[in-house]
Formats: structure tokens, C-alpha cells, sequence
């Protein structure tokens, strides 16, 4: 009864002050809204970075000629020639962690059909290339193991060269084309996969046999990177290190001698770029959570003057009977209704924007459900607090001293 | 004998303002008995508002003893206090009080509000009642700023009527009024006391104590006279007397 009654004054006295009550909502909304979106920007990337690497492949692993130097200023390893044919055989004959295996040689061209050309990367592989990457075939077929053993000049091609150089909606597969004035066959069209997170165009290629590649373009005998999938993605480190003992014993490398090629599985990709986007997320949660401190500030002001300017008001309520814990309840429950119908339109207002972000920008969001329940119960304890706290302090006054406060 | 319903002995009440003591109550003693019409008379500084306050529960003495029905003021905690402001006494300030955007009506259920043992039926019926015996039934539902001064005032009077309380305690009730809103206002107290409520009135002006049966006259806290009114006049005659409103 006494608590209907305490419920109905607050009601009352919210209602009475829209302005007020809009106003103190407001900070609360925006704080929770924007830790909402922000986290789930964050998550968003580093969820996409996941199933984008996982798309291309996950089992996979990497080998680099030259020497492990990730980092910012990372050098193109493709100018090292300590990779070689051999190596490659070598970790396929002894290696038993790997189900497929490929060198790789690329180099950069211009891809011409008639009077369309384009510019793209041609990457000589063998047949297992399509397994390792994950890709499939959208017309046409793969090379053979012949094929690459005669260094025949067949190509498959990606949709976006299709798309350059072909553009009348012509069917690619039997037509010519020259990659840097050769001519080639080209026997297939690899299936559309899009960008990458990075940005990549991964529809950008050209595939030949390396063989193809290292003697009709390049002219060389080294590698510029193996590619190989482990037979699951359990094994994809221990396969690692299994690669990395045969290739040190393969170059002669005495225990001293730091590794002349880097290898590198997926797994550790994921994590590279999964600590970037940690830090991302990082940022964005600092910058959140000022703006919910500066939400909370707010709260506290309008919350702090609006029991101040009510002084007067808490007098006449204890003159006419009021308890010192009436007050404080009433008080108590407008700034838990305040916090709480707040902290909800802020919920709704930042799942709305994270759908907006996610439609409109096309950037990859994911709610996490922590900064839902993080951020709301900061708001409304701090809305809490700072409602409860003046109050306390004027349900502590003498009704005449209350009174007569100006 | 008529029963005593306060009782006050060697009252003091001093404010510590920075390095000066104000001594607004010099130790007074009086007793009120059940149905009186008391005015408590004073020039400004007097100590006339300061008493009321403590009459009303509203201030605590800083010495001396305040019983209401013979229970000690003293010993009573904060919530207990509260309760007997609630159930015990109406209190009407000069500034009236009232909450504002809030209904006449509102204003007037506001006491039995915090009194639990009212339901919201009974409440809002007492109110009615209480704004109709002050005549503003046809005004319940207007806000503060939409009545005149008398009209405002006569909300609070309702107000502190509708917990039935012992005694109505006054605080310059009139001091913002003119004369014959004043008169009005002193016409539904006599109509009160009449009823049997005691009434505590502080006034500084003379012809307002003359509706009294009793006056008190302080000057600087100390009571200089304490006489009973022999020729009580009635608000309603002197109303009458006044010369017609032209409007």
C-alpha cells in the first residue's frame, strides 16, 4: 500500500517534469547505446576476420622463403630464391601431416582477350591449389598433373577478369588469351569468392602450372612460397613444426642459424590479425566507455539539481507526515524508473544502429550480450546512485530546514 | 476541566549563527486546552514563527519540554514525529506550499498519501470533502498558478483538514492576503474551532487576533502578555461590514 502510494507519487512527479526526465534519459540512452554499437562493431570485424581466413582455408600453411621478420615494415619475401623445387618434394615425400601440397610462383601481368586487358597476377600452382585454397569450379576443369609436367599453357581464370575481359558475356572456357603476350588456353573459371577482409579481390586471378609459370614467364627455378593444407586443423601446428624441422635439415642449417623461410599455418594468421582487431575493439571500448562516463556525469548532474531544486518540496512532504524513508523511496524509485526506461531505449537504440550500421555501411557487426548487460547496468546503477545519494541527504534535513531552503 | 492538548515548559530554542548565538525562544511556558483559538502575536524577530515550528513538530526545541496529549516530544524518534504531523497536526505556512502543476485536489490528498491506513477510495473522497468545506469544489481540478492568493490559501487549509487532525497550526496565514480574503480565511477557521479543532494562529496584525479567544504576545522570546480575548468577533459579520468589492 505504502510502496503503491510511493510508486504513484514518483509516477507523478516524472510525469510532471518531461523535460527533465527526457533529459536525464538522454545521457543514459546515448551511453548505453553507443557502448552497444561500438562493441558490436568491434566484435563484428574480428568475427569477420575469422571466417574470412577460415574461408580460405583453414588447414592451411604457408612457406615463405627468408627469414621470419612479421611485423610492420614486413619485406616482400618473394625476392629471396631460397625456396626451391626441391624443398617442395622434399616436404611432400617425408611430411605425413599433410594432405595437399603446392609450389607457388606468381608474378604480376596483363591479361588481354582481343582489345579488353586487364592487369592481374597470374600464380603458377599444381592441381592440388584449388583444395588448399578451398575453391571450387564454376565452369570448366582443373589442369592436370600432365599438364604441369609438359608446362602446357592452360589458365583458369577468376570472375573479376572474366569480368574485365570478357565483358560481352562471353563463355571464357576454350577461348584464347595472352598474359603478358603469351597465349593461353583458358580450361576454367574459378567460382566467385569476393573480397577478403583485407580488402583483397580474391576473384583477381589467374591460375597456371607453376611449371608454366617459373619457364614461359618468369624464367626461373626457385619458388616464391609452398602452400600446403594439414590433414586437419588439430595438426596444423604440430605440422608446422614437422615442416620447419625438414626444411632446416633440407638447407643444412646448424642449430645456431636462424631459419632461411618462414612457415606459417592459418591458426597463427587468425591470431595476428584477431590481436589487431582485439586492439580495435580495445579503442572502441575506451571510447565508449567515455562516452558512457560522460552519459553518467550527466545522469548525476540533472539528478543531483533536480532533488536540490525539490528541497523545498521534500520539506512540505515531511511537514505534512512524510518519513525521511518515504522521501528517499520516492526519489529512490523515479531515478530507478528514470535508469531503468532509459537504459531499455538505449538497449533498443543501439541495437537499432548496430542493424543501421550493418545494413547501410556494410561494416560486419555482432551484438555481444555482455556490453547489452555491461552498459545498462552502468547507466542505472549510476542513475541509481546519484538519485539516491541527494536524496539521502535531503531526507536527512530537518522538515523546517528543508523548507526554508532557497 | 478541559483537557490540556499542549503543554510547553521553559522552551528555548537558540540558533548558532557563525560566532553569535541567536536566542529566538528565552525559556516560555504555556499550556493550549482542547478547543481553543489561540493567536500568537509578535513584531518580526519576535520568535512567534519559531514557536509554531516547534508546536508543529517541524523544529526541535533546544531545551525545555513540548508534550502533545501528554506524550514528550522528545522522546519520539524522526518517524514517529512524522506520523504525528501526519495524523495529529495541519499546518498552513504563509507561502501556502502547494505543489505546483499539481491539482487542488492532488494537493489536498497529499497528507493522506503517506498515511497507509487510508485507501485511494477514501482518499480521494476525504479530500473532496475537505476541499468542498473550504468552497472550491468547483476549482479541484485547477493548479496553483491557475487560483488567486485566498483561493491557494484555501487549499492548504484543506489540506491540513483532511487527516482530521486535533489542531490546525497556522503560520501568518493571512499575512499575503488583503482584508477580505483575510476575513474569509478567518471565517472558515472560526468555523473550524467551532467544530472543536484547536487552532494555533500567529499573526503580527492586531485586528486578525481579535477572531480569537485567546492571544499570546511575544517579543524577543519572551511572553509579554497572555490575555483571553472577551469581545470575539465574527469573521463573517466584519465581512459583511466591509464596503462592497467593486467589480
Amino acid at each position: 500500500m505504502r510502496l503503491l502510494n510511493l510508486l504513484k507519487i514518483a509516477f507523478k512527479a516524472i510525469v510532471l517534469n518531461k523535460t527533465r526526465t527526457l533529459l536525464t534519459m538522454l545521457g543514459i540512452i546515448i551511453g548505453v547505446a553507443s557502448v552497444i554499437a561500438m562493441l558490436a562493431i568491434g566484435e563484428g570485424s574480428k568475427e569477420s576476420i575469422r571466417t574470412t581466413i577460415s574461408a580460405m582455408g583453414s588447414n592451411m600453411i604457408t612457406i615463405r622463403p627468408g627469414a621470419d621478420d612479421r611485423g610492420p615494415a614486413r619485406g616482400s619475401g618473394g625476392n629471396v630464391q631460397t625456396l626451391t623445387l626441391q624443398d617442395y618434394e622434399v616436404i611432400k615425400e617425408k611430411s605425413e601431416l599433410l594432405s595437399y601440397i603446392t609450389p607457388v610462383v606468381n608474378s604480376g601481368g596483363q591479361v588481354i582477350n582481343g582489345s579488353n586487358n586487364w592487369p592481374s597476377t597470374i600464380y603458377g600452382v599444381n592441381p592440388d591449389y584449388l583444395n588448399i585454397k578451398v575453391v571450387g569450379l564454376q565452369s570448366g576443369s582443373m589442369f592436370t598433373d600432365i599438364a604441369v609436367q609438359t608446362a602446357s599453357k592452360v589458365v583458369l581464370i577468376g570472375q573479376t577478369v572474366v569480368d574485365n575481359v570478357f565483358p560481352d558475356g562471353q563463355e571464357p572456357v576454350g577461348q584464347m588469351i595472352r598474359f603478358n603476350n603469351i597465349p593461353f588456353k583458358v580450361i576454367g573459371v574459378l567460382e566467385e569468392k569476393g573480397e577478403n577482409t583485407f580488402g583483397q579481390d580474391q576473384d583477381d586471378v589467374v591460375i597456371a602450372p607453376y611449371t608454366t609459370v617459373q619457364k614461359r614467364i618468369l624464367a626461373i627455378d626457385y619458388l616464391n612460397q609452398i602452400m600446403a593444407s594439414a590433414i586437419s586443423e588439430d595438426d596444423a601446428p604440430e605440422a608446422v613444426t614437422q615442416v620447419t624441422d625438414i626444411l632446416r635439415s633440407q638447407h643444412k642449417l646448424t642449430a645456431t642459424e636462424d631459419d632461411d623461410f618462414t612457415v606459417r599455418s592459418m591458426e597463427e594468421l587468425i591470431s595476428t590479425f584477431s590481436s589487431t582487431s582485439e586492439m580495435l575493439t580495445i579503442l572502441l571500448v575506451a571510447v565508449a566507455s567515455i562516452s558512457l562516463l560522460i552519459g553518467g556525469i550527466g545522469i548525476m548532474n540533472i539528478m543531483y539539481v533536480s532533488v536540490k531544486e525539490r528541497t523545498k518540496e521534500i520539506g512540505l512532504r515531511m511537514a505534512v507526515g512524510g518519513k525521511g524513508s518515504d522521501i528517499l523511496m520516492q526519489f529512490l524509485i523515479e531515478a530507478i524508473l528514470i535508469s531503468i526506461t532509459g537504459g531499455i531505449l538505449g538497449v533498443i537504440l543501439g541495437l537499432s544502429a548496430t542493424v543501421f550500421i550493418e545494413k547501410f555501411l556494410n561494416w560486419p557487426t555482432s551484438v555481444a550480450l555482455y556490453s547489452i548487460i555491461i552498459s545498462f547496468a552502468v547507466c542505472a546503477l549510476t542513475g541509481i546512485f546519484f538519485g539516491w545519494y541527494p536524496a539521502r541527504k535531503a531526507s536527512a534535513l530537518d522538515p523546517i530546514t528543508a523548507l526554508r531552503y532557497e | 476541566m478541559p483537557k490540556e492538548i499542549i503543554k510547553i515548559e521553559d522552551l528555548k530554542r537558540e540558533f548558532i549563527m557563525g560566532p553569535e548565538t541567536v536566542h529566538a525562544l528565552r525559556g516560555i511556558s504555556f499550556t493550549i486546552n482542547e478547543g481553543e483559538f489561540v493567536t500568537i502575536m509578535g513584531s518580526s524577530g519576535s520568535g512567534k514563527s519559531t514557536l509554531l515550528n516547534i508546536l508543529g513538530c517541524l523544529d526541535q526545541p533546544t531545551s525545555g519540554i513540548y508534550e502533545i496529549d501528554g506524550v514528550k516530544m522528545k522522546d519520539l524518534t524522526r518517524n514517529q514525529l512524522a506520523t504525528i504531523r501526519n495524523e495529529k497536526i495541519g499546518f498552513i505556512f504563509q507561502s501556502y506550499n502547494l505543489l505546483a502543476r499539481t491539482s487542488a485536489l492532488e494537493n489536498v490528498e497529499l497528507p493522506l498519501f503517506y498515511n497507509s491506513k487510508v485507501s485511494s477510495e477514501e482518499r480521494r473522497d476525504r479530500a473532496i470533502k475537505a476541499i468542498e468545506m473550504v468552497g472550491l469544489k468547483e476549482r479541484m481540478d485547477h493548479t496553483p498558478s491557475q487560483l488567486s492568493g485566498g483561493q491557494q490559501q484555501r487549499v492548504a487549509i484543506a489540506r491540513s483538514l483532511v487527516n482530521n487532525p486535533v489542531m490546525i497550526l497556522a503560520d501568518e496565514a493571512t499575512g499575503n492576503l488583503d482584508t477580505r480574503t483575510a476575513y474569509e480565511i478567518m471565517s472558515i477557521f472560526q468555523e473550524l474551532n467551532k467544530q472543536g479543532i484547536t487552532i494555533v494562529f500567529v499573526t503580527h496584525e492586531p485586528d486578525i487576533a481579535l477572531f480569537s479567544h485567546r492571544t499570546i504576545v511575544l517579543r524577543d522570546g519572551n511572553i509579554i502578555k497572555d490575555y483571553k480575548n472577551t469581545n470575539v468577533l465574527s469573521a463573517t459579520e466584519e465581512l459583511a461590514k466591509l464596503p462592497k468589492q467593486e467589480d
